[in-house]
């Protein structure tokens, strides 16, 4: 079944900490239990949004690798 | 672990202001409030007539350090002011100036960019700290 994505930050070609920046900012416009999609280049990415996630207390539902393009889908607390 | 954490910025280099907007950015985007103390050259550097300017980089950088940061920049990297914008939009960052640094420059609240929130001295600076870490660029 296909999560259904709220809302969607395109953070790609933007470098440290700006992913994590957008994505902070974004998560503000969704609603609670709502998904946010966000798609990164940068290669710190992976520990940066588990580490965001864990200490922010949003989940982290699904991260995936294609072709450089990082895809995280975060579940707002 | 402290929901506080306070840089001191001595440095007026854009190589060390850059990392400094990087870790500022980044606490604000964990939430953490975040106290910005400017002085010296750091302080010179946010003059409203020269924050744009160049304000080259750490003499160790040499001239491959001025290659890649240059690459980085026409990347798309946001510059140092335009990380500290985003990071103030985003959360809780507090911009000062020292007020000694102030009287060492001749400078005037009103000759500072706007990204400045303030001036204080360094009891007012500790006290804003409470028990966070403070960390000197």
């Amino acid at each position: 079944m296909a999560l259904e994505i709220a809302k969607t930050v395109d953070a790609k070609g933007l470098s440290c900490p700006m992913p994590i920046v957008k994505t902070a900012q974004a998560i503000k416009d969704v609603p609670s239990g709502a998904l946010l999609e966000v798609l990164s280049t940068d290669a710190g990415s992976t520990r940066d949004f588990a580490a965001w996630a864990k200490s922010t207390g949003n989940e982290l539902v699904e991260q995936t690798v294609d072709g450089g393009v990082y895809r995280f889908v975060l579940r707002k607390k | 672990m402290s929901d506080t954490i306070s840089f001191v910025l001595f440095s007026g280099t854009d190589d060390k202001l850059q990392a400094a907007a990087v870790m500022s950015a980044g606490a604000a985007a964990l939430g953490k409030r975040v106290n910005i103390f400017l002085q010296y050259w750091a302080l010179d550097a946010f003059r409203k007539d020269r924050i744009d300017l160049d304000h080259g980089l750490s003499p160790e950088a040499g001239e491959a350090g001025r290659a890649a940061v240059d690459a980085l920049r026409a990347a798309g990297q946001a510059s140092w002011k335009d990380t500290l914008t985003q990071a103030k939009e985003l959360g809780d960052v507090d911009i000062q100036a020292c007020s000694l640094s102030m009287d060492l420059l001749h400078l005037e609240e009103s000759d500072l960019d706007p990204l400045v929130d303030g001036v204080e001295g360094v009891t007012a600076f500790y006290l804003s700290a409470e028990d966070g870490e403070i960390v000197f660029i």
